[in-house]
């Protein structure tokens, strides 16, 4: 046990979870930014097309807001959704063949890099429109209360979203009717260039839970262990059938908006001090520090994932581009109930 | 004549205007420092700063409806939706609230507002940033729908919506903002309703709009080629619609392909072909031919994408069979 540490203080992660458990989760957090890497890497090498919105720097956010969650358990995601889907178990090279537009991807080529989904592992999709995720979450909650699933939803959306009227709408509802959905608030202080100073009437987005009667908490979002500690409360409070909650995760961007951002609503020595909070090298030494790993354990799952992600932008590099004959299939489903 | 792109042009409009009337100004997500992801407007921050160039939350409804309130007591707001995709989320003010004031209060109330958005695919964007929406604002009375085809077209068109006292949405092709087109220093305006014959022809009239112009004038170089004369006729604003101008053409030429990248079904193409077949039936040699993006929402993969909107030589096939008198079965 490290100085510092009394038995009962230990931070929750490593009281919540077990060895290889942590490891898996460190495991996502590499895999995630290891994964955005290699997208940007492959995008200015011209095998992207359009335009992508990347999650460095919100690693621990989306992995951590996933720690309660099993397959059967929903998110819906947004245009920043990419460490969402990894966090919720899906496959690196179906990814990036959808990024690159081919067949083999998780939309078939036709959704891209805004838009998967894998209902096999409870990803009900991210979304282009912001905010529209949001009733979506609540309406999966409704469908799970009706069907006595047990599922939960974890709805993940962006400062931006919470001026959406949608916002409200959901949290109203969901609060009225009790629905098991947890609204985690990825809170990297700008919605494109505009700053939640200039955006938001209230300080901490948290504090809009108190209009709808629902608990809101603000957390350190690239503090791993307490992400974990308030979302696992949150999903086991929706569980327990005691309603909705609200999760502000506090994190940061670190590259611009999307490929068209110029960055100059942020200062260099902003974007410098929040890169030297890493979440990933954050929760690499707690789990060092707890001797729940080595440091050569964590260098190795470094290496473990560079590989992993190769291998994926490999797979659908070599994938076909889907059948021009296969353009208006799937417009609307031929079977019915 | 210097030459500027279509993004000068709207944003040379927009300031002129804001120059003239200090009444106008503009509003929406990220128009002010970053002047929208297209850059369109950077600049006119610093000209009119932020009391006239405003950021807003990410709330499209709310202000949408603020700009609506807005116009109805003196302002005259030109508001930016980021996409014309976006359309969606503000539905109720631009067409419950704005096109219908000054005719539920029998003319005493007025809204004169623009709402500046844009259409186009091939921008490999997917589904829900890359559709063009038009023909449903086009549905709506009380609305004015502004096409431009080009730098000219834009800058032309947004100066006479400006100034228009009714509620205009003006949709811009988001693959053209860097294409260069003549636009003289001069200030000019473009009547609504006044179609432009971009190209005179005596075999067959090629009716589009916005981008599918260039399509359309391709067409007709290809056309030529094979001895067939194309007319090419751009609406540049759908509502007014210059009737006149497309069926003096039609009955000159007697044959008509309607190009619009709306979907097919249900759009500006079966509206344009309807009225030509109602007041010009007995002039035509063939059916009039609708071409518009195929019925899907738009494909991520380029490999699909490219396959669901006009081309040049799609509509020249068309325009081929028509002429040859090989569409008894038009397929
Ligand atoms: C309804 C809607 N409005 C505007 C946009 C354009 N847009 C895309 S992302 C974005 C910013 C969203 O900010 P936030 O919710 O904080 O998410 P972040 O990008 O910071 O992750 C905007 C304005 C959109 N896609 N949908
Ligand atoms: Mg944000």
């Amino acid at each position: 046990m490290p100085d510092g540490y009394r038995d009962g203080n230990l931070p929750y992660a490593i009281r919540a979870y077990d060895a290889d458990t942590l490891r898996a989760a460190l495991r996502k957090m590499y895999l995630i930014r290891k994964f955005e890497e290699g997208a940007e890497n492959s995008y200015t090498r011209g095998l992207i097309h359009g335009t992508m919105h990347l999650s460095i720097g919100q690693e621990a956010s989306a992995v951590a807001s996933c720690m309660a969650l099993s397959d059967d358990d929903k998110i819906t995601s947004t245009h920043r959704g990419h460490g969402h889907c990894v966090a919720k178990g899906a496959d690196l090279g179906r990814m990036f063949a959808e990024f690159f537009g081919k067949e083999t991807g998780y939309c078939r080529g036709r959704g891209g890099s805004m838009h998967i989904a894998d209902p096999t592992k409870g990803n009900l999709g991210a979304n282009g429109i912001v905010g529209g995720g949001l009733p979506i979450a609540v309406g999966a909650a409704l469908s799970a209360k009706r069907l006595g699933t047990g599922a939960v939803t974890v709805c993940f959306f962006g400062d931006g979203a919470n001026n959406e009227g949608a916002f409200h709408e959901a949290l109203n509802m969901a609060a009225v009717w009790k629905l098991p959905v947890v609204f985690v608030c990825e809170n990297n202080k700008y919605g494109m260039s505009t700053s939640t100073e200039r955006s938001t009437a209230v300080k901490n987005i948290a504090e809009r839970a108190a209009a709808y009667a629902m608990p809101g908490v603000t957390v350190d979002g690239n503090d791993f262990s307490a992400v974990a500690e308030a979302v696992d409360a949150a999903v086991a409070r929706a569980r327990a059938g005691d309603g909705p909650s609200l999760v502000e995760n506090v994190t940061y961007r670190w590259r611009g908006h999307s490929k068209s951002d110029r960055n100059r609503y942020r200062t260099k020595e902003e974007i410098a001090d929040w890169m030297a909070r890493d979440p990933i090298p954050a929760f690499a030494r707690l789990l060092v520090d707890h001797g729940v790993l080595t440091d050569a354990d964590v260098a190795d799952i470094e290496a473990e994932t560079e590989q992993v992600i190769a291998d994926a932008i490999a797979f659908a590099a070599d994938s076909a581009d889907p059948d021009p004959a296969d353009v208006a299939r799937d417009v609307y489903n031929p079977a019915a109930a | 004549m210097r030459e500027i792109t279509l993004s000068k042009a709207v944003n040379e409009a927009i300031a002129e205007e804001m120059r003239r009337d200090p009444n106008v100004f503009l509003i929406g997500e990220d128009v002010a420092e970053a002047g929208t992801p297209f850059k369109v407007l950077a600049g006119l921050v610093d000209e009119f700063g932020t009391e006239r160039v405003i950021d807003t939350p990410i709330s499209e409804p709310g202000f949408v409806g603020m700009a609506v309130g807005a116009a109805l007591t003196g302002s005259r707001p030109i508001v930016d939706l980021m996409f014309g995709d976006f359309i969606f989320l503000v539905m109720d003010q631009l067409c419950n609230q704005a096109a219908k004031a000054c005719y539920m209060s029998g003319g005493k109330l007025n809204v004169p507002m623009v709402l500046r958005t844009n259409l186009g695919a091939t921008r490999r964007s997917a589904a829900q940033h890359s559709q063009s929406l038009h023909a449903l604002v086009a549905h709506i009375p009380g609305l004015k729908v502004a096409m431009p085809s080009s730098a000219y077209e834009a800058k032309g068109l947004m100066k006479t919506a400006i100034r228009d006292n009714n509620p205009v949405v003006i949709f811009e092709d988001k693959l053209m903002y860097q294409d260069k087109a003549p636009v003289p220093e001069e200030e000019f305006l473009i009547t609504f309703g006044k179609a432009n014959i971009k190209r005179e022809g005596t075999d067959i009239t090629l009716i589009a709009t916005s981008s599918m112009v260039q399509v359309a004038e391709k067409a007709a170089d290809l056309l030529a080629k094979d001895g067939i004369s194309a007319e090419v006729i751009d609406p540049r604003t759908i509502v007014p619609l210059d009737e006149e101008t497309i069926l003096n053409s039609v009955r000159k030429t007697s044959r008509a392909i309607v190009i619009d990248e709306g979907h097919q079904s249900y759009g500006i193409t079966g509206e344009i072909a309807s009225r030509i077949t109602e007041k010009a039936f007995y002039h035509l040699d063939a059916p009039v031919l609708r071409m518009g993006a195929m019925d899907v929402p738009v494909p991520f993969s380029p490999a699909l994408e490219d396959l669901t909107v006009p081309t040049p030589e799609g509509v020249a096939d068309r325009a081929r069979a028509a002429v040859r008198g090989e569409l008894f079965h038009a397929a």
